[in-house]
């Protein structure tokens, strides 16, 4: 309900929340050894070999790492082009 | 009798794993514990000022280690709990002065006569932190609930599942209960859901604790501090008594004003 009409009236987020979406970022890169750059390259590396099979969005991929108690997971969100790929 | 040891680990410098060891030392020896606590941090001996023993060591753990004297001969007997010791730290060594199997050695010696054998660990993770994990059956995690020292508890908690003493568990110290309030600072769920860890204690800041080691008696001499019944609480969860958890960070946000009000009128 706070965070609803904080929203609404345009308040800045809280202090704490945002040391929570950073810490849970640096958390997950420092327990898997991967930085941000490296996670990068992989998300372009992964582009390149879906291309080969499926027209997708370059653009539109995402490629994050989520955690849920002591598990850790890689997310990958990849649009499939609605229109042919026109690279070819 | 055989001792279970504690280790208070940190990983980050200053957020209160001396004053913890110190305290949680008291506490279970106001239990009727037989409780010594060892100074870990060879250099920068601290535990000493904080229980008020200072002025009383003669031998330290280095001349345990390297056989100058017996293990009794080190061991300060705290005249306000006869059943506290203290294992004093050299000041003048380094961490590598001792190793972490003369750290086993020592507990192993000391395990028949005592119920509790608290290490205070130095922050870091080299030598000093490697000797007071070495021995330990349990290891407890003190951490503030700020964005450095959560990092710091997350590393330390991983090292100590690597090296097979976990699961840790974790002393949230320094709460502020206004700041979490105000979402100003990170709550008590908020450290547990990064962290995944099991929780044992929660600690609110509290200005007892300063003029607590400014005399050298632990808060929990004085049992009428928020901060001082934590620790007492902590103490009793050692033992294997179920104590809840204190409710110092009351949520006073806009709906729970209003559920609040909507119970008195029920009532």
């Amino acid at each position: 309900m706070d965070n609803f009409l904080e929203k609404l009236f345009g308040k800045e987020k809280k202090s704490a929340n945002t040391a929570k979406e950073r810490l849970k970022l640096v958390l997950i890169h420092d327990r898997t050894d991967i930085t941000p750059g490296q996670l990068e390259s992989l998300k372009n590396e992964l582009i390149d070999v879906i291309s080969k099979y499926i027209h997708i969005e370059p653009n539109k991929v995402k490629i994050n790492m989520t955690q849920e108690g002591k598990e850790h997971r890689l997310i990958a969100d990849i649009p499939i082009s609605s229109t042919p790929n026109r690279r070819k | 009798m055989n001792a279970k040891v504690v280790t208070i680990s940190s990983g980050k410098g200053g957020v209160g794993k001396t004053t913890t060891s110190a305290n949680l030392a008291v506490a279970l020896a106001q239990e009727n514990q037989k409780v010594v606590c060892i100074d870990g941090d060879i250099g920068l001996r601290n535990l000493d000022v904080i229980l008020g023993l200072e002025n009383r060591i003669v031998y330290d753990l280095v001349d345990v280690v390297e056989g100058r004297c017996r293990i009794r001969q080190a061991m300060i007997r705290d005249k306000r709990l006869p059943e506290l010791f203290l294992i004093p730290a050299a000041q003048t060594r380094d961490k590598s002065a001792v190793s972490p199997s003369d750290m086993i050695r020592l507990c192993e010696e000391l395990r028949d006569e005592m119920d509790w054998i608290i290490i205070d660990s130095p922050a870091g993770i080299e030598r000093g932190f490697r000797n007071a994990l070495a021995p330990a059956d349990l290891v407890l995690v003190v951490t503030n609930p700020e964005v450095s020292s959560v990092r710091d508890a997350d590393r330390i908690i991983g090292l100590v599942e690597a090296e097979e003493k976990g699961p840790a568990q974790l002393i949230l110290n320094r709460v502020n209960p206004s700041l979490t309030k105000r979402g100003d600072m990170l709550s008590t769920d908020d450290v547990l859901e990064l962290l995944a860890i099991k929780l044992i204690g929660v600690i609110p800041e509290d200005e007892s604790v300063i003029v607590a080691s400014n005399r050298g008696q632990p808060v929990t001499f004085a049992n009428n501090s928020k901060a001082g019944q934590a620790f007492h609480n902590i103490a009793k969860r050692l033992l294997g008594e179920e104590v809840p958890f204190m409710d110092i960070e009351a949520n006073n946000g806009l709906m729970n004003k209003l559920a609040k009000m909507m119970k008195f009128r029920g009532d």
